[in-house]
Formats: structure tokens, sequence, C-alpha cells
């Protein structure tokens, strides 16, 4: 075997609450495409920021070129040769081409011709060696273009060749194909061979099955912040993948309870935003948690804020309680008894600054209220009442949210809606990022809720935890939905076959 | 939200100030200075509640001093025609909302930043003064111009009085009501407030409408002291007023502040101005000595934030 590129052994992470990596080894020869694969939370991204330098791991070693080596900082493995290109590009949008290429580096010259020191910005040396990356790679750069008038491929392509011109060893590519077109993508494929021909070594990150058994050399399987499997490519299938990534047992945490589904509350039909969902329907009934299931990009998010009134329907209607329901706006939402608990609570669900009971009272001020004027007794009331219906740990009511843990903050978000007693509850990744204690309360919680008649609709990447909460899932791909199981039918398997578009 | 550090500090500097000043210049104990004071502080007190209800919200009105003057001069031109008074303080505070409104609209409705907006009105509406006025004066106002101004309850003139009613109500407005809560919300975290299920739209319009209407009434408390209406009224208003509340502890991204912070700053402002006066030195300092308060309150907050270490950009 030849000489790794890059190796990592025993690579171990931790963030407050989670265990991210565990014991990983890791290893990246020159002139291979090696996949990185593994459910959402798996422990990939945190893998590729700590060979970028953006975290450094608490135990482990990493060797690079032979040697032991530290990236205390992003910038430091990128003058290594170590480059990371983002699912989202990470350009200057009024920036030209050329400028972009260099930004951070640019070639200096003296200001006069034997003035010692590089003080002026070589634009003559730049555009010489830009289109001579161009050139080797077969493609065609408008140096002089801004960057926000090409389209998501050729800035794709801009992000390449800035690699090259900082002479990248290795490239890591994170989801690469999710913006690009079909004919894009085939397009970028060719231009991951043409790389690794020249012993770049690539990793390659994606949750699109199809593509890894097309460009990859090699995988590696994360699951849970552990290495699964690491084989080469041709020696699996896409079942034996599947397996690997959601290979777990399903644990019995979860209180699912038998119930009967009533008659149908919230009637989606024929639902269209341009771009990101096509021709969605689907009825959720009372007391049903409808799992929602798809990869990251997929519209599961796009559809709860649809639903929820944030993005403007184009085509489609929604029903509640077989009324004609015109969303508008999430206050409408609100007043319909439509809860939304958002996927990223931090930026998105809680307003941090305000103290819990703030927070808790938010979306039903109106009725804690008289003539406009705020009720602070029967605010403080509610807020007490939910901090214990919900076993909240918080020193207080009148804390500032953002002190709260992630579990006890997420019950917030949950708590303030149940406080507004809603008809249909969409949850969108409730359990990311909250302990096993909290996760199992919340999973509790939603059980119960949906025993007393509440519509649920789980939006989750964590395949046990749909299935162990869901009466139904659902999986959407591509803004669609890709197909309906029912509790006793649904595996891993099947979801994951029919979210990565192979069913 | 409920920061009262600030507030502290202000009441202690003005403390200190009052007490040197006291001590060393006879005049200044004189109820007449300290009217005088609070008179001076009661109209930039009404706009600045506005300021700090608009800052807070995570926006900023930069017209006020133009709208101050436009209501100005038409009121003085009503009054001048024979309109009666009442009338006259009406149309004040109906010109006021309208144009808060419509800068309102223009940032709520069709998103254009609001720095630009109200830079907009602010050229706008003072270009149009001078057009209309040709730079004459409006004068003389009749007898009953005066009144409001003029009048004393309890040994204070009713500007003072009023002034303190709209700060007591303005703070009960951000604290206790629904509105008030949504103007935080919206402020602090435009985002999660939408997801909460607050119109953001509405409550960034009505906030500038009522700046507006707040800017209309100070006018009344400001103009009727005097016996003409100059064209350049409320020239550099903003600047005082702005500095006010950013002195007075309100967050100039959004989210904190309170209405008693920016009146304690207000004063410290007016004792400051009347401290060089007494103290005999140049007018000129003035703009010197806020400039360092807006230094020092911002850089405390932001030693005090740790704002600092973020690099630059992260606001």
């Amino acid at each position: 075997m030849t000489e790794a590129l890059l190796q990592l052994r025993g690579i171990t992470k931790r963030f407050p609450g989670v265990l991210a990596l565990d014991g990983v080894d890791f290893a990246l020869t020159a002139g291979e495409v090696h996949a990185l694969v593994g459910e959402n939370g798996a422990g990939k991204s945190t893998l590729i920021k700590i060979i970028s330098g953006v975290h450094q791991p608490d135990a482990g070693r990493i060797d690079y070129l032979g040697t032991p080596v530290t990236f205390p900082t992003p910038r430091a493995a990128a003058d290594r040769g170590i480059t990371v290109i983002y699912q989202e590009v990470a350009l200057f949008p009024d920036l030209t081409v050329l400028e972009n290429l260099y930004v951070g580096a640019y070639p200096r010259r003296p200001l006069l011709r034997h003035s010692g020191r590089g003080r002026r910005v070589d634009w003559m040396a730049m555009r010489a060696r830009a289109q001579d990356v161009a050139a080797s790679l077969g493609v065609k750069l408008d140096l002089e273009a801004p960057v926000h008038r090409l389209s998501a491929a050729q800035q794709q392509l801009v992000e390449i060749a800035r690699a090259l011109l900082r002479d990248a060893r290795v490239i890591i590519m994170d989801e690469p194909t999710g913006p690009l077109t079909q004919q894009d993508a085939a397009r970028l494929f060719s231009l991951i061979r043409q790389l690794r021909s020249r012993g770049v070594g690539i990793i390659y990150i994606s949750h699109r099955l199809e593509e890894i058994f097309e460009v990859a050399d090699r995988l590696t399987v994360l699951r849970d912040g552990r290495r699964i499997v690491a084989m080469p490519v041709g020696e699996t299938t896409r079942e034996m993948l599947i397996h690997h990534m959601v290979g777990r047992t399903l644990d019995t945490l979860y209180p699912h309870t038998a119930r009967q589904t009533g008659p149908p509350v919230l009637e989606v039909e024929g639902l269209g935003t341009s771009g990101a969902l096509t021709d969605v329907s689907f009825t959720l009934g009372r007391g049903e948690i409808l799992g929602l299931a798809g990869l990251v990009g997929s519209g599961r998010t796009t559809l709860a804020r649809a639903i929820f009134g944030i993005v403007p329907p184009g085509r489609g209607r929604i029903k509640l309680d077989g009324v004609d329901a015109r969303i508008a706006h999430a206050g409408r939402a609100r007043e319909l008894g439509i809860a939304y608990v958002p996927e990223e609570r931090q930026r998105q669900g809680l307003v941090l600054p305000f103290s819990v009971s703030e927070n808790l009272s938010l979306v039903i001020l109106r009725r804690l209220s008289r003539l406009g004027f705020i009720n602070h007794a029967s605010e403080r009331t509610v807020a007490h009442d939910v901090v214990r219906r919900l076993d909240i740990r918080t020193p207080g009511i009148g804390v500032p949210a953002a002190t709260l843990s992630g579990g006890n903050q997420q019950k917030v978000v949950v708590g303030k809606w149940l406080a507004a007693q809603p008809r249909v509850l969409i949850m969108d990744e409730p359990t990311r990022g909250v302990d096993v204690g909290a996760k199992a309360e919340i999973h509790r919680l939603m059980s119960e809720l949906a025993g007393r008649g509440l519509a649920i609709l789980l939006i989750s990447s964590e395949l046990p935890e749909l299935l162990g909460m869901s009466d139904r899932i659902m999986v959407m791909h591509r803004g669609r939905i890709a197909g309906e199981l029912s509790r006793g039918q649904a595996t891993q398997e099947k979801i994951m076959a029919m979210a990565t578009g192979v069913a | 939200m409920r920061e009262r550090g600030r507030e502290l500090t202000i009441v202690a500097a003005l403390a200190m100030l009052s007490g040197y000043l006291s001590l060393t210049q006879a005049n200044f104990r004189d109820a007449f200075t300290i009217s005088t004071i609070l008179t001076n502080a009661a109209y930039v007190a009404v706009v600045g509640i506005g300021m700090t209800i608009v800052i807070v919200a995570g926006q900023i009105d930069i017209s006020v001093g133009s709208m101050l003057a436009v209501c100005a001069l038409i009121t003085g031109t009503l009054a001048r025609a024979g309109v009666p008074m009442p009338l006259v303080v009406l149309a004040s505070l109906l010109l006021g909302l309208g144009m808060g409104a419509l800068n309102g609209a223009l940032v709520a409705y069709l998103r254009v930043p609001s720095i630009i907006v109200t830079l907009a009105t602010l050229t706008v509406l003072r270009g149009a003064i001078v057009w209309w006025t040709k730079g004459y004066w409006v004068m003389p106002l009749p007898p009953g111009w005066k009144v409001l101004g003029t009048t004393h309850l309890l040994g204070l003139p009713l500007p003072v009085w009023i002034g303190w009613a709209a700060v007591l109500a303005a703070s009960i407005l951000l604290a206790h009501t629904v509105f008030g809560r949504e103007i935080y919300a919206a402020g602090s975290h435009p985002q999660a407030a939408q997801l909460n299920g607050i119109d953001t739209a509405r409550v960034t319009f009505w906030v500038f409408a009522l700046n507006g209407l707040l800017v209309g009434l100070a006018t009344m408390l400001h103009v009727t002291r005097f016996s003409m209406v100059q064209t350049q009224e409320g020239l550099g208003l903003e600047f005082l007023v702005i500095t006010a509340v950013v002195v007075g502890g309100t967050n100039i991204f959004g989210g904190s502040g309170t209405v008693m912070g920016t009146y304690l700053g207000v004063l410290l402002l007016t004792v400051t101005s009347s401290a060089l006066t007494f103290l005999g030195i140049s007018a000129t300092w003035d703009q010197a000595i806020r400039g360092a308060f807006i230094l020092v309150a911002v850089t405390a907050d932001i030693v005090r934030t740790g704002q600092w270490r973020q690099p630059v950009g992260w606001a």
C-alpha cells in the first residue's frame, strides 16, 4: 500500500454533552478519492473540521506527508495545502473571479523596480497563473467577472482553481453536488478524476450514494462518532453501505403508544414553491405523529416553513379541519393553531436575550393581556407551570434563555408552543444537539401530546427517532414526496433508499 | 432590557456635575436655572423617546430634525392664519404621525434600510422648507401661541410636565404592553420574532409612525416657548438625540434600552451644556464633550459584553 498522504489515528473530540468522535482512524493516499459517509450527526463534519484546523482533537494524532502535525487554525491547514470546499460557496460575491482566486494571498511585487519588499499587488502574475490553472483543468474562467454573476457550478470551479493555485495536496469537498444540476455534477466528476490523476487526495462527502459509487475509490463509514468500516468502494453494495450507516439496533427509548388516528386536521394539496417544493400532498390526522424523512436539502424544512406561512407557497392549498386556510404570514399560522419548533433553536426558536418567561409567553402574549397590557402575574403563572410540566432546569424564570443548556432551551421552545394549545405541531429536528435524558423527555412529551389529540409533524434526520416515534413516515427527495411507509413497513434501509433516490 | 447599571452611572454623573456647579456657581442653584434646564431637556427627551423605541426595534431615524422643522413651520403658519391653538397642536401631531408613517412604510414594506429612507426624508424635507419659506421666519405669532410653552404648573412650565408624562407612558408601553414586547423581540432577533408569529413589518411601521407622532408633540413643546419659528429649527437635532439614546444605554444594534435611560442621557447632555456656560468655557466644546460621551458609553458596553474579542464585522 502506498504511503498515506494524511493519516489520522484515534481521533477523539468531545463537545459539551456529545462525544462527536470516538477514536476515529482515517487514511487518505495521494491520488485517491475517499468518500466519507454517515447519517447526519455521525461525525463527518467534525472530522473534516479537525483535518482542516477548525477544531482541535482532544486525543489522537494526525500525520501529514509523513510527519506529525497540528493545525491550530484553518489558515495553518490551508498553508500546508489542505483545502475545504464547503457546500455553501465561500467566495466574495462582489469581487472578481481573479480577486477571489487570490483573496488573502495576493502575490506582491515591489512598488518600484528595485525597492525591496513587495507592496504592490502583482496583477500580471496573478492573471498568468490563473490562466495556466484554468487551462490545465481544461476549463474557461472569465477572470474579470464578479463572482455573483457566476452559476453555482462556475463558483465551485473558482474554489477548485483557488485550491490548486495554493498547491493543495488535499481537497475536502462537502456535499459538492448539492447546488448543481446533473450535467454540472457530471462535469464536476470528470474534474475530480483529473485532480486525482495529478496526485491530489480528495475527501468526498455526500449523502447521495449513487455519487459515491460513481466517483470514489475508497470509503469510510462513520456512525455515532465511530468508524464502522473503511474499504474499497468496489467491495460493497448500496444495501451493505446503508446497513453500515444505520446499523444500530433500535433502542427501546421511544415510548410509542398505540393510538387511533382521528380525522384529518391538516390537509396539504399540491403544495409547490418556486424551486424547492413540487406537488406535495399529504394529510395529518388528529393524534397522529407523521414522520418526515429526507436528506438535508430535500425540502423538509421548506415544507414546514410553507405550512407556517414563512415561505410563500406558490401553488396548492392547505386545509385545517377541512377549512381552506390562507396562511399569508406566521402570525396567521399561529392564530390558526399551527405551532412550529424550528430547526436551529438558537438562531430561530428563541429570543436569546429574553428571559425564560418572556420566551415562554411570546406566542400567547395576546391571551395574557388585556387592552394590550401584559398581565405579568398570569405571565409568571404560565411560565412556572410550563417550567414545572416540562421539567425545564433553570435557576429561575427571569434568567436569560441564553444561559440554559441546549436541551432546556429546546424545552422552552416546545413549552412556549404548548402553552398556545395548538392543533398542529411541526417539530423540525427537535432533539438535535440535546442530551440523551432531555431527548427521552421530549419524546415522552410528544407521545403524551399525540395521545391527547395533537397532530404532530416530526421532521428528523435521525432514523431511529423517526421509526420509534412515528405512526407513519413520509420520505422527501428533491422537493417531492418520494414515498410513504406505514409504521409496520418502515425500515431504515427503505427510508434511506427512498431518500437517496435509489428506490 | 432591564439593566439599571447605566442609569445609575448617569444619575451619579449628573449628581456630581450638578453638585459641583451648585457649590461653585451660586446661580446654578436658582429655581430659574433648574427650570430652564428641565424645559430645554423636555422636547429633546420627547424626540429621544421616539428614537429609543426606533433603535430598540433595530432601526434608526435621522430625519427627526427635519420633521420637527416641518411641523414647526406649518403650525406657525396655521396659527398666523387664525387657526385655534388646540387645532394647531392636533395638526402638529397628525403631521408628525404622517411623516413617520411614510418613513415606516418605506422601511417596513419596501424593505429600504432605515438609514437610507430617513437620510432621504431628512434632505427632502429640509429642502422643501427652504424652498417654501425662502428663508423667512414665521412671525409675528398670535398671543395664544405661547400659552402652552410658558404656562407654569407647580412652578414648572407645562412642557416639563408633558415630557415627564411622555417618558412615563413610553416606559409603560415598552415594559408592560404586547406591542412593547414585540418591539424588543423584533429588535433583538427579527427572525426569531417572525417564527413566533410576530409581524415584524407591522411593528416596524408603527414604531416609525409613533416616532413621528412624538416629534409632532416635541415640536409643540419647543416652539411655543418663542415668539417666532425659524427655518433652521431642529437642525442637527438627530445627533443630539441619538447621542442621548446611546449614552442612556440603548444598544445601537437594537433589542435593548430604556426610555428612562434616554431621559437621563438628555439631562446629562443638557446639564453639561449649561455647565460650560456657567464655567465660561466656549460652547464649541459642547460638541467635543458629546462625542466623548458616546465613545465612553459605547466602549463601556463593548468591554462589558466582550464584543471586542470578535472579528470586525460581527455585530
